[in-house]
């Protein structure tokens, strides 16, 4: 916060060691700024120290061991609630040393100031510097406050449970839940049951995530091309027609296809397939086709999008680039491949890689069109399970929470990774000025 | 005559594809909307245009005796509702915070959002699920919302932030000079310019709450507390088929305003979203 000034003054030499007296007895938060002369800052800072610690203390005390010993007598201790529990003590205890570190550094800079002959700000002053270095913190602070309790908390509390074997049989009130380290993960890979459905979710949901979203890109940037032809007539009736998809929520579209697909009465089996000659589809019990059913559903929702954003480039391509190349004698081919895809591809990349991270966590056409399924003998999860709506089904249904956080925490990783290398690539995330 | 002809066969080729996607985006859509006007409850019988049309279905979607659609279509309106708000004031903060000032921790608070902006607030789904039960926030509209308002937070910071990086920082320093404190510069000279933002962020956390269900259906228990996404879900869940028609007809009475809703600013969530993309 002192930064700024301070800096220079560093190589100066000091003419007493008021600094060093300061940090010493500021381990008692308060007593180095009364030292400084601070009175004020010194007793709100002994105020605040000593009401944390009377607020906290018990939460700390509980929290802290739940948190290590996840509970020792059945009945009386809760070992979800002590990981709760836990977790806000830690939290607390972040912040609590990160006022602690403050309170020291102050205590150092402004014995330095003294040192060094200089004037240690008056509290008119100090309150100044309060509302303006403040400011951002205050605008900032009920944001990530919510944050902190409804993304970082879960996140937090998953990535731990993700080390107990909190499940049906080990379920609070009556049973204990303990540490049992990377179980979990070993199960996941030594279990035969497991191991065999965390292989073919795992392979689907690779299938389904690449093969879904390069469908639906390809059909996006192709049509987008297709009517953004400059003899073409029509154009704002057709694009109002292909963003339709996008308009219609999508849980609504994804109901209505599960019900045009049904085996016995839906309209494609028996309408549809029946004109052309073609026998009945089992659309909904039959692995194979239940994933081609998905595939086309999830390009027919997701190709809109895709094909707006192409749009939105195409129209920003300057002509001067399609003329000059007929001058060079390019054939429509060579106009297409050589200026139009590297332009499109260039401009909408960053949007891809969301469209594939999207389509990885695609929870509603999967749960929405039937359930994940149909069942698969000797494995605990759906033919057509992604790895989230595995999660949704081993939480809400079978009650095996420590796997779910597991596997959460597995796919957490993938995501994360794949996000981050995406960011480094692009320019924005160099520029100083954009962070 | 040769060009001429391949132009031919190019635009006939073209208007070929675009008529065959036509039909098959219209062809579900005009589906439901035929079936929501068939007689009748299960789909066996129903024709596209039906012999003997009915608004049957919809007088009982708006009979509260016989159904909670009505209920479920205002407590989707009121989740929708707050949470737009809410996010749009927090996101407003925190997004001009990390625009304008440089403070200790503000990097490590943008990385913090960039990260968090990927992971998907349902991957913790068991997390909330459980803090739900503990807190007793479970079945309530609060926790919902309070879910949504804080998964919105980090992607849509960065697209604001984005949005203010581009408004010229010589304003309010000039206005700074002219005495004007922290606040009056962010309601009366920042927020009038970053109008067009705030709609596409008050657009997107309209919309989100509306098209999600697992969140939903996680944290809501009880029929009356139900969301569009959820109470249709259980329509057609429970018993495939047997309510068929009646599920077309709600499902057109919520289609259809969000359809038009998002026509009208699809040009704004264009311009929003690659602009967040390429910059943010």
């Amino acid at each position: 916060m002192f930064e700024k000034g301070d800096r220079t003054m560093e190589t100066s030499v000091y003419r007493s060691s008021h600094r060093k007296i300061a940090l010493g007895l500021s381990v008692v938060p308060g007593l180095g700024q009364l030292y400084n002369r601070q009175y004020v800052k010194g007793v709100l800072f002994l105020i605040l120290a000593v009401s944390y610690y009377i607020v906290f203390a018990d939460l700390l005390d509980i929290g802290l061991w739940g948190l290590v010993t996840l509970g020792e007598v059945i009945g009386r201790d809760h070992s979800i609630f002590l990981l709760v529990e836990g977790i806000l003590a830690a939290i607390v205890l972040v912040f609590g040393l990160g006022f602690y570190a403050f309170n020291l550094y102050d205590a150092y800079k402004n014995g330095q100031k003294r040192d060094l002959g200089l004037k240690t700000n008056s509290l008119r002053e100090q309150y100044h510097t309060l509302v303006d270095s403040g400011f951002p913190y205050l605008m900032v602070s009920p944001g990530f406050i919510l944050l902190v309790f409804v993304v970082i908390f879960p996140i937090i509390f998953v990535v731990l449970l993700a080390f107990t074997n909190y499940d049906l049989y080990h379920s609070p009130p009556a049973k204990l839940v303990d540490w049992v380290g990377l179980q979990n993960f070993i199960d996941l890979v030594k279990l035969d049951l497991w191991r065999k459905t965390f292989i073919n979710v795992l392979a689907w949901t690779i299938v389904w995530t690449f093969g879904a979203t390069t469908l639906q890109i390809a059909i996006g940037i192709f049509l987008a091309i297709i009517v953004n032809q400059k003899d073409l007539k029509g154009k704002a009736a057709i694009r109002t027609i292909f963003i339709l998809p996008w308009a219609v929520p999508a849980f609504v579209s994804i109901l209505v296809f599960s019900g045009m697909f049904n085996e016995s009465f839906g309209v494609i089996n028996k309408t549809i397939l029946a004109s052309l000659g073609i026998g009945p589809i089992d659309w909904m019990t039959d692995p194979f086709w239940t994933k081609v059913a998905l595939i086309f559903i999830q390009s027919w929702l997701g190709f809109p999008f895709i094909f707006a954003m192409t749009t939105g480039v195409l129209q920003a391509i300057p002509d001067e680039l399609y003329e000059a190349a007929i001058v060079d004698g390019a054939t429509a081919w060579q106009k297409f491949t050589k200026i139009t895809l590297p332009l499109v591809l260039y401009a909408v990349a960053p949007i891809l890689i969301t469209q594939y991270t999207f389509n990885f966590n695609n929870f509603n056409i999967i749960y929405l069109f039937n359930g994940g399924g149909p069942a698969v003998s000797g494995q605990n999860a759906g033919a057509t399970d992604i790895l989230i709506s595995w999660i949704y089904r081993l939480t809400m249904t079978s009650a095996q929470y420590s796997k779910a956080a597991a596997i959460t925490l597995l796919l957490s990783l993938v995501v994360v990774s794949v996000a981050l290398w995406q960011f480094r690539k692009t320019k924005s995330f160099k520029e100083e000025d954009m962070m | 005559m040769n060009m001429k002809r391949q132009k031919i066969i190019r635009l006939t080729l073209s208007y070929l594809v675009i008529l065959a996607m036509t039909v098959i985006i219209v062809y579900p859509l005009l589906w439901v909307v035929g079936s929501s006007f068939n007689p009748g409850q299960s789909l066996s019988g129903s024709k596209m245009i039906p012999d003997h049309a009915t608004l049957a279905h919809y007088k009982e979607l708006f009979d509260t005796s016989k159904s909670d659609y009505l209920i479920w279509y205002a407590n989707s309106l009121k989740i929708s509702t707050l949470t737009m708000i809410f996010s749009v004031i927090l996101v407003s903060l925190t997004a001009y915070s990390f625009s304008r000032y440089r403070f200790i921790g503000r990097q490590n608070g943008l990385m913090t959002f960039l990260i968090l902006q990927m992971i998907p607030n349902f991957a913790a789904l068991i997390a909330i699920y459980v803090l739900g039960l503990l807190t007793k926030l479970i079945d309530t509209h609060l926790g919902l919302i309070l879910v949504y308002v804080g998964g919105a937070i980090p992607m849509n910071t960065w697209l604001m932030k984005g949005y203010l990086d581009t408004i010229p920082k010589e304003l309010d320093e000039s206005a700074r000079i002219d005495g004007a404190g922290h606040l009056r510069i962010f309601f009366q000279i920042i927020m009038p310019l970053a109008k067009p933002i705030i709609a596409v962020i008050a657009l997107f956390t309209f919309i989100a709450p509306f098209g999600d269900f697992i969140l939903a259906s996680v944290l809501l228990r009880s029929k009356e507390k139900y969301t569009l996404a959820v109470g249709l879900y259980d329509l057609v869940a429970k018993q495939f088929g047997n309510e068929f028609t009646t599920f077309a007809a709600g499902s057109v009475l919520i289609a259809v305003p969000i359809a038009i809703l998002f026509l009208s600013f699809q040009k704004y969530f264009v311009s929003g979203l690659t602009a967040g993309g390429t910059k943010g």
